[in-house]
């Protein structure tokens, strides 16, 4: 599983650092997504369907 | 809609929700109009680009008005700096500037300011005797000083904002009034913005004006609408929630009794009682852009569709027991906070004020408890939000 973030679709709601912040953080500026990792360990994938699922302007997708 | 029972869905859009995810009815007014009331539907809806969100543009009560008025209310002024009624590009414009100052980490570091301001009220509270109105002696304060917190508003002008942002929530004005209190209300935030472009603090509406780099820079009129609309959008929702979360858990003995146990479980209880409040209850309004597909349905260009969040919070094909309250609900994704490009920019401050508002309601007031029978509670029925519009309650006496 590979995660990918398009920052010029994010609106910043946090809610992906709120929820997994080993693997996502916000930019200062303009709170869009920072991807901290791509690839998540086996024990988070259901955590990072959890998180891409709730996204509300689907910024994050996966690649499997 | 009105509602036999504050925790239960209005008998009239349950009704609706049961028959299709997806409906036709008809406004107050006979205009008719689509409701959505199912989970999956509403996320769609709410994402989908080909609706619009401009009720300015689209509005049918904006459309039918006579054109002196209607020019009026939805002239540059009014419309400056309102990006939750603007579509992408222009959205994106204004959301972008302000994003960083309500992220999850600048959110923390508010928390402090959080905990001063909450533990201030209960001080007062406590000091005042072993009685309270919950309502106007913490739910609305507390957002309301987080709110002068953020937008820099001096400690001197503190009083009058105060006071100004509750006879904004008043509902027993008349629409003079209500015009005036509004009009008054602009008057003080240009003064705002006035005093911040000369003496720039560490706050939102001076970030905006000196460090955010917008280009073309913002006019008043934007800095106004802006301030504004963060605090439209953060008083009477956050002051409804912690009002209406009380409301609830005070008569939930067995919910409140996991929370005492382990007050750890604070954030799941905040997510789930936001899913179960939905304060934001009429739903949310958005317009087709073009004539278009969905759902099943053919939509015809400018109709007005209506997103129940309230409805698709309590979906029985999405949630296992919707209408329960489980402060133990494995954490999902509710809509509360709405979906899509304009998803409430403040949820992390409005999930920081109800963690450490509830947290410190429950430790600091002993045995808190309703100080009238529940059916005495006097309910903001067919309002925007909903709530309580006070909440007496008593606790022993130390």
């Amino acid at each position: 599983m590979r995660v990918r973030a398009d920052r010029d679709v994010c609106i910043g709601s946090g809610l992906c650092a709120l929820r997994l912040p080993e693997m996502f953080d916000q930019s200062d500026d303009d709170g869009t997504v920072v991807l901290l990792r791509r690839d998540p360990d086996p024990d988070q994938e259901a955590a990072v369907l959890d998180v891409v699922e709730a996204c509300p302007s689907g910024a994050l997708q996966l690649d499997r | 809609m009105q509602r036999d029972d504050p925790f239960t869905l209005p008998p009239a859009l349950a009704e609706l929700a049961d028959r299709s995810p997806i409906g036709r009815a008809k406004l107050p007014d006979g205009e008719p109009f689509w409701l959505v009331t199912g989970y999956e539907e509403a996320r769609a809806a709410l994402s989908d680009p080909r609706f619009s969100a401009d009720r300015f543009r689209y509005h049918p009560r904006f459309r039918n008005l006579p054109k002196e008025l209607g020019e009026q209310l939805r002239g540059d002024k009014a419309r400056a700096g309102s990006f939750i009624n603007m579509d992408p590009p222009e959205h994106t414009r204004y959301r972008k500037l302000l994003t960083g100052q309500f992220t999850v980490r600048r959110i923390r570091e508010l928390a402090t300011r959080i905990e001063q301001i909450v533990t201030g009220r209960l001080d007062a509270m406590l000091a005042g005797g072993n009685s309270a109105d919950l309502v106007s002696e913490f739910a609305v304060p507390v957002p309301s000083l987080m709110i002068c917190e953020l937008l820099g508003v001096r400690y001197a002008d503190r009083e009058e904002f105060q006071q100004r942002a509750a006879a904004l929530l008043q509902t027993n004005v008349s629409v003079d009034e209500a015009v005036k209190n509004v009009e008054a209300q602009r008057a003080f935030m240009q003064r705002l913005v006035t005093d911040k472009r000369k003496n720039p603090t560490d706050d939102i509406i001076s970030g905006l004006v000196h460090q955010a780099g917008a280009d073309p820079a913002l006019t008043d009129d934007e800095l106004v609408g802006i301030a504004n609309l963060l605090l439209f959008a953060g008083l009477e929702t956050t002051a409804s929630s912690l009002g209406l979360g009380m409301f609830v858990l005070l008569q939930r003995p067995e919910q409140l009794a996991v929370l005492r146990e382990e007050p750890a479980r604070v954030g799941d209880a905040v997510e789930e009682l936001l899913r179960y409040l939905t304060v934001v209850s009429t739903g949310l309004f958005r317009f087709a852009k073009e004539d278009l597909e969905f759902g099943g349905e053919h939509i015809p260009a400018g109709s007005t569709v209506v997103i129940s969040l309230l409805a698709a919070n309590r979906d029985e094909r999405h949630w296992p027991e919707p209408e329960a309250l489980d402060v133990t609900r494995v954490r999902s994704s509710h809509l509360a906070f709405g979906h899509g490009v304009h998803q409430c920019l403040g949820q992390q401050l409005a999930r920081i004020e109800m963690t450490v508002g509830y947290t410190e309601l429950l430790r600091r007031l002993p045995n808190v408890r309703l100080a009238v029978p529940p059916e005495d509670v006097p309910l903001r029925n067919d309002m925007i939000t909903y709530g309580v519009h006070a909440l007496p309650i008593t606790w022993d006496a130390s």
